[in-house]
């Protein structure tokens, strides 16, 4: 029997991020003859590229889209750079964005989509803000201006509390209650895997460099169209900051997703389904 | 039944979850739960319930306390929780719950905690 194969392939790049060599890990998947839009996706605070295997699988995507999701470094199997030991990392608006254009230059990405979750979101939101024209489509997913921190996050790295259960406990209220428990569970577990001090070091992008209150403002959808998507049961970033947010940029395309969380793509691949093929179809045609 | 009396039935439930005793195996803490104006006091050793004690207890030393209205209560409890009402986090963070004193047992067992104290939901009002 031939081997049941997924057709995502994963590879490692070497390049540069602000002057430092790094080793990215991603994955990628396309049409057959090749070619196809590059979408790249962002995963969330802590976690990887994992979190996309089920867009990288679907058919209706890749026959025109050239999926390719990558881990940011110190992330899933991305190195953190030589002498990462001798500092804490810390997640900036600056190294975030400078990480996602070195991967789009490194790989010749031309005028690729970016679609990213939670800081992904955020992060997109400030693509928008300052790098429109590079891009063909933004899509940011549970993302706003600006949120209210719910926990303190000097408990996600101390000694006596075991870093990746308390992540993946503290996330795990962020799944909608409807999403299957195999993707919850699924979810939770590249939560548990993330390195020491990482997803704290990714919310310090998140709740201090990150706001971009006001900057939103000056977001132009002429120059690239932008989409929101957030989940209903998302209460770290809630329909209402998403709304709040998509208030403030004329032209820009919101949807609140039923029976989803801040994982949609992770959590409940078949709902996320339903509310992304529109927009990507919209992308495409 | 109001909330505390749901809640009272929390050694019946937990005794019938062998997984949630299994994980919750490390744990022995004295802590307390406020439903609505009811304090209810938790020993817990091993995972198990060794007692559940309701109402107000004269000098009773707990290292944390997890107080919620009879509404958090009601709505965290629905089979299928609304939005915003679905985890222990999103009802302090409407300001319907509160945690107090030394979070780090809390923390340390999270998801155990998050579990035990919605086990009620399993039972229709």
């Amino acid at each position: 029997m031939a081997p049941a194969l997924e057709p995502m392939v994963g590879r490692y790049v070497q390049l540069e991020i602000d002057g430092v060599p790094h080793r990215l890990y991603f994955e990628e998947a396309g049409p057959k003859d090749g070619g196809g839009i590059p979408l790249v996706c962002l995963h969330t605070a802590g976690a990887d590229n994992r979190q996309y295997r089920h867009l990288l699988a679907d058919p209706e995507v890749t026959k025109r889209f050239r999926v390719l999701a990558f881990d940011l470094p110190w992330h899933g199997k991305s190195t953190p750079p030589d002498g990462w030991e001798r500092g804490e990392y810390r997640l900036t608006t600056q190294s975030y964005t400078a990480a996602i254009r070195a991967f789009c230059t490194a790989l010749e990405l031309d005028r690729p989509v970016v679609m990213g979750c939670s800081i992904g979101g955020r992060i997109v939101l400030n693509l928008a803000i300052a790098h429109a024209a590079e891009f063909r489509a933004l899509i940011a997913l549970e993302a706003a201006d600006f949120q209210q921190p719910w926990y303190d996050t000097a408990w996600l790295h101390r000694p006596d509390v075991h870093g990746g259960e308390v992540c993946a406990a503290l996330v795990s209220g962020l799944i909608a209650p409807q999403s299957p428990a195999a993707s919850r569970h699924e979810t939770l577990w590249m939560y548990m895997q993330g390195g020491p001090g990482i997803f704290k070091g990714d919310l310090y992008f998140y709740r201090v460099d990150g706001d971009l209150r006001e900057k939103v403002k000056t977001i132009d959808t002429r120059v690239c169209p932008l989409y929101l998507l957030t989940g209903e049961y998302d209460f770290s970033c809630t329909p209402e900051d998403t709304l709040r947010t998509a208030k403030q940029i004329p032209g820009v395309e919101v949807t609140i997703m039923k029976e989803v969380g801040h994982f949609p793509m992770s959590e409940n691949p078949a709902q996320f389904r339903r509310y992304i093929l529109p927009v990507l179809n919209k992308i495409a045609d | 039944m109001s909330p505390a009396d749901r809640f009272a039935a929390l050694p019946r439930l937990l005794a019938a979850d062998t997984d949630l005793l299994r994980r919750g195996r490390w744990l022995a803490v004295e802590c307390r739960v406020d439903v609505g104006s009811e304090p209810f006091f938790l020993s817990i050793r091993e995972g198990s319930l060794a007692a559940l004690d309701r109402g107000a207890k004269l000098m009773r030393s707990t290292a944390f306390s997890f107080r919620a209205t009879d509404e958090a209560w009601t709505n965290f409890w629905k089979p299928m929780p609304d939005p915003g009402w679905h985890d222990l986090f999103a009802l302090t963070k409407r300001g319907a719950a509160s945690m107090e004193g030394d979070l780090r047992p809390l923390l340390q067992n999270l998801q155990y905690f998050k579990d035990l104290l919605a086990l009620p939901r399993r039972e229709a009002n």
